[in-house]
């Protein structure tokens, strides 16, 4: 195998984790939420600053598989 | 949804869908030339020197490009050398030459390159690098830098009518182009500033954030918009780099004995554990600005990739069967990337703002 598509492939890997990651954070803000909706506010934005941090970990193997591609 | 928003998002969605067709006749090759996508993708992912717009009868003897030319601009050892981009008859592969004041300059893959004494012909080695040629100090105008000029054009013109409105009068009820500012700005202020930094201390923060917010938001905008051959400004690592660096010296001066005491000599915790915590906090120190460049930088070239990608495909395949499925694909990415054009100038001005709140929070 060339060295693209084992880039490829970390590309892929990193996008599993940051699925896992994401989902488990849109599972449990949906969750809290339908608990609390008068709070609704505050947890989205936290949902979304925390996407943002699991995706930008994504992101790096990303950034590594295209240098690599 | 009422009818009239109904309408303007379809105008507005048939609009990118036309213009995403344009891009895929632009991409056409002729038979025998092998088509090759990463190296199309990779020309529209990267700065330029000049806009090419569009390529008429390609592959016949009439074929001509339409171009805004822009200048190049490049410091040699003989001083400055400027001449538009245009005269490189949109080549990039080091055959055309380019020849003022008896220096050569030859443009290989949109980078130029000063040929050396006495040579005539751009050599290339295995991975496309010039072996017989240096680079220059280029300060050109590059279509990245002419985008930004323009977006800069745009804010002042949107901002500037929008404030004057509210000079006129002292409580002046918004209308026309401040109504349509004055949510967004209140948005920022609200959601953004006052949360993340603290009622007190926000408003000295508040320039900062605006900027930033709308600066990547239309930017991002602008690289949406194919027509300008897709000018990925905020998908260009330098530009991220800059309002990272931004934010990083904004909070490193603002930052309080509070915040360089958790980072040095963090509180309340057994002192082995404040000398194994210094250089984790110190590299977190810069960790910060990185992840906010890299995550404007990737998340906006990765949806640059995939639009492009999908488009490709009709040509990889060589089928028009193909093509309902790469441009109904290509159509709900793209509307997924008007969405993450808002979301990422959002993320970056949030985090940004959070950290200027950890640098000025008080002991408590």
């Amino acid at each position: 195998m060339t060295i693209t598509g084992i880039a490829a492939i970390g590309a892929g890997l990193a996008a599993i984790g940051a699925g896992m990651g994401i989902g488990r954070i849109g599972g449990s803000a949906m969750d809290a939420m339908a608990r609390q909706p008068e709070i609704q506010g505050k947890i989205q934005t936290s949902a979304l600053i925390l996407a943002a941090f699991v995706e930008a970990v994504a992101l790096f193997g990303v950034v590594v598989a295209l240098l690599q591609g | 949804m009422t009818l009239k928003t109904s309408r303007l998002v379809a105008l507005y969605l048939s609009f990118f869908l036309a213009i995403h067709l344009s891009f895929a006749s632009e991409v056409k090759e002729g038979e025998d030339k092998e088509f090759d996508a990463k190296e199309m993708i990779m020309h529209h992912v990267k700065d330029a020197y000049g806009m090419h717009i569009i390529t008429l009868n390609e592959g016949d003897a009439d074929e001509h490009h339409i171009t805004i030319p822009l200048p190049v601009i490049l410091y040699t050892d003989n001083g400055l050398v400027t001449f538009m981009s245009s005269e490189f008859h949109h080549d990039y592969h080091g055959d055309v030459i380019v020849e003022k004041n008896g220096e050569r300059f030859v443009n290989v893959h949109e980078k130029v390159y000063q040929l050396n004494e006495g040579e005539t012909q751009v050599k290339l080695d295995e991975e496309g690098h010039p072996t017989n040629a240096v680079k220059p100090l280029d300060l050109s105008i590059t279509r990245n830098v002419f985008m930004m000029w323009v977006s800069i054009a745009v804010l002042l013109l949107i901002f500037l009518a929008a404030a004057r409105r509210y000079k006129k009068s002292e409580n002046y009820v918004p209308s026309g182009v401040a109504s349509f500012v004055e949510p967004l700005i209140v948005f920022v202020r609200d959601e953004i500033g006052k949360p993340m930094i603290g009622e007190h201390k926000y408003k000295r923060y508040m320039p900062y954030l605006l900027t930033i917010f709308f600066f990547i938001w239309i930017n991002n905008i602008f690289g949406l918009i194919p027509i300008l051959n897709g000018a990925n400004l905020s998908g260009n690592i330098a530009f991220t780099f800059t309002l990272a660096a931004f934010t990083f010296i904004i909070t490193t001066f603002s930052g309080n004995k509070n915040y360089w005491k958790h980072i040095f000599w963090m509180p309340d915790v057994p002192v082995p554990m404040k000398i194994f915590l210094m250089p984790i906090e110190i590299v977190g120190m810069f960790v910060k600005p990185i992840s906010l460049m890299i995550r404007l930088f990737a998340n906006i070239t990765a949806g640059h990739i995939i639009i492009l990608s999908l488009i490709s495909l009709v040509f990889i395949f060589k089928t028009v069967a193909i093509a309902p499925v790469s441009v109904a694909f290509s159509l709900f990415i793209t509307i997924i990337e008007i969405v993450v054009t808002a979301i990422q100038a959002y993320i970056f001005t949030i985090l940004s703002a959070l950290y200027f709140g950890m640098a000025t929070e008080e002991a408590h």
